[in-house]
């Protein structure tokens, strides 16, 4: 991640009307690749993967009428950075009512990096039980995996400098909607 | 984060809140068909027990095992304790075999300071002779919190024999530090001089000159429902770190403001020093039964850290009751200590 000092030089990637257009896209793309999402969950990566899961859930119930489950996944126990930092807060879990056996899993997160979240999320999603698919929705992929692991839905592709980073702001979270990179001067 | 947990003092407002908040989510796992997590792979445990225990050590065993550590459990029996080796060289030996936690108890009040500074892991206190229990208060306030929504200006009675408990002391040192109200109740006896003192002293009769004098300080104030706010003497007391502490000789009359009655367990063991005239007695003034559980608050609770002597200082009835939490206590108390175990040991050593 990049130095916070190097504020510098901050773009605007997504401001807050391109979001709606690209979670908008998203759910379309949900519905059309789901053949109208039957038999899905959605599950959002902690902090700002769930309410992204929220806003995609009620863009499809708005273009369908259909309700799909949403869920939290929190991934803090399964990461295989936690003996890198001080101890994390572990945020919150919570299963959709029937569950996600056998159903297909859409798991929704708001920057795709290095692919170590997804890979500690698949983990924790082999504990909570046997999806019959797995898939990933995410606002921002930057580049720079570390990881065999690509998304299935992208809001936006944005090619980074490892120096960078990507800052994703949501209204539930941060009070507005807005995606910034910032730093990459690098001195 | 802090290294070891020794004391319930180590532990400020937020720190606490971590803990709780923590282990509400790891309670939540234990619904889960796979209970186990990756968390702590590799790490290892030591569960070094010189006093005989069984959800203790079972508690912390099954925390341990659910975050994937590895658990070497000790228990002076059995061991090359019987053979006379010191705890500093146990410790040295634990040292050696790289434990990453140490979970200790020992019947001397203390041992895990000592020992925290003979070992380079996380030491954790699982009760140490009459003075802490730090992980069983945690338990406590987490079951109080789950129950009552809230720990900010819970009324919490604590009742029996806290002069040895060290459940008692740890319960009134974190749940002070998290707002909640605490009345100690007991005979004047059971209740530890510095505090009696420390408090209310128009109704102990001067606190001062009787420190130290626990029978006559009783008698003035048998039957009283002495309470007042040790802020008004100034006088800080070693075992209250808050000035929200009372103290009460009455259990009836302080049962009808209670959210929480946390029953502790009368030490048989101590039944012969004279502490209270008969087992008899001290049952029918202190024990919690039927009746006198119908006095509490509709919502209030009654607690014990177990083991418990039914018929002595709660009635078998009580204990059955809904209002009980004992059986939620152990259930809790292996969420709490997956808690404290993920804090201490998950992040950068």
């Amino acid at each position: 991640m990049a130095s916070p000092r190097a504020d510098t030089s901050t773009k605007i990637i997504l401001t807050g009307s391109d979001l709606h257009r690209v979670v908008d896209r998203i759910a379309h793309q949900i519905l059309e690749k789901t053949s109208g999402a039957t038999g899905t969950v959605l599950l959002g990566i902690p902090t700002r993967g769930v309410p992204l899961a929220q806003r995609l859930a009620a863009r499809i119930h708005a273009f369908e009428g259909i309700d799909v489950p949403v869920g939290a996944l929190d991934i803090t126990l399964y990461r295989d950075d936690l003996r890198l930092h001080a101890t994390r807060a572990l945020g919150k879990t919570e299963l959709p009512g029937g569950g996600i056996d056998g159903r297909r899993v859409i798991l929704v997160d708001d920057v795709l990096f290095s692919g170590r979240t997804v890979r500690a999320a698949l983990d924790a999603l082999n504990d909570v039980g046997r999806p019959s698919s797995v898939q990933l929705a995410v606002l921002v992929d930057r580049g720079h995996r570390e990881l065999p692991i690509r998304a299935d839905y992208v809001g936006k592709n944005i090619p980074t400098a490892l120096t960078e980073s990507v800052r994703v702001s949501l209204t539930e979270t941060d009070g507005s909607d807005e995606v910034k990179l910032t730093g990459g001067d690098d001195k | 984060m802090i290294k070891h947990l020794r004391s319930a003092a180590d532990l400020d407002a937020a720190t606490a809140t971590l803990i709780l908040d923590t282990a509400a989510e790891m309670a939540a796992l234990a619904g889960r068909e796979v209970k186990k997590l990756p968390t702590l792979r590799g790490r290892t445990v030591v569960n070094l027990f010189y006093e005989d225990s069984t959800r203790t050590r079972i508690s912390f065993e099954a925390a341990a095992k659910r975050l994937s550590a590895d658990v070497i459990n000790f228990s002076a029996k059995g061991s090359s304790v019987s053979k006379g080796e010191s705890l500093k060289d146990t410790a040295l030996t634990l040292q050696a075999m790289g434990a990453d936690a140490v979970v200790i108890r020992h019947s001397a009040s203390g041992a895990p300071h000592r020992l925290a500074s003979w070992v380079d892991g996380s030491v954790i206190n699982a009760g140490d002779g009459t003075h802490e229990h730090p992980t069983q208060a945690l338990l406590d306030a987490y079951t109080m919190r789950s129950r009552l929504g809230r720990l900010d200006g819970l009324k919490v009675a604590i009742v029996g024999d806290v002069l040895h408990s060290r459940v008692a002391r740890s319960n009134v040192l974190l749940l002070t530090t998290l707002g909640a109200e605490i009345t100690l109740v007991g005979p004047p006896t059971l209740i530890p001089v510095d505090i009696a003192a420390a408090l209310s002293p128009t109704e102990l009769a001067g606190s001062a000159s009787l420190r130290g004098d626990r029978l006559v300080t009783g008698e003035k104030a048998l039957g009283l429902p002495a309470s007042a706010n040790p802020a008004d003497d100034g006088k800080p007391s070693a075992f209250s770190p808050a000035a929200i502490t009372k103290v009460s000789y009455d259990l009836d009359s302080v049962l009808p403001v209670m959210d929480v009655v946390m029953m502790l367990r009368v030490q048989t063991e101590r039944m012969q020093d004279s502490y209270f005239p008969s087992a008899r007695e001290y049952s029918r003034r202190y024990g919690l039964d039927v009746a006198r559980m119908r006095k509490l608050p509709e919502h209030a609770i009654v607690m014990h850290p177990g083991p418990m002597n039914r018929g002595m200082e709660i009635a078998p009835e009580v204990a059955d009751s809904s209002r009980s939490t004992i059986v939620e206590q152990v259930a809790n108390g292996v969420s709490a200590r997956m808690a404290v175990l993920y804090l201490l040991l998950g992040g950068k050593a």
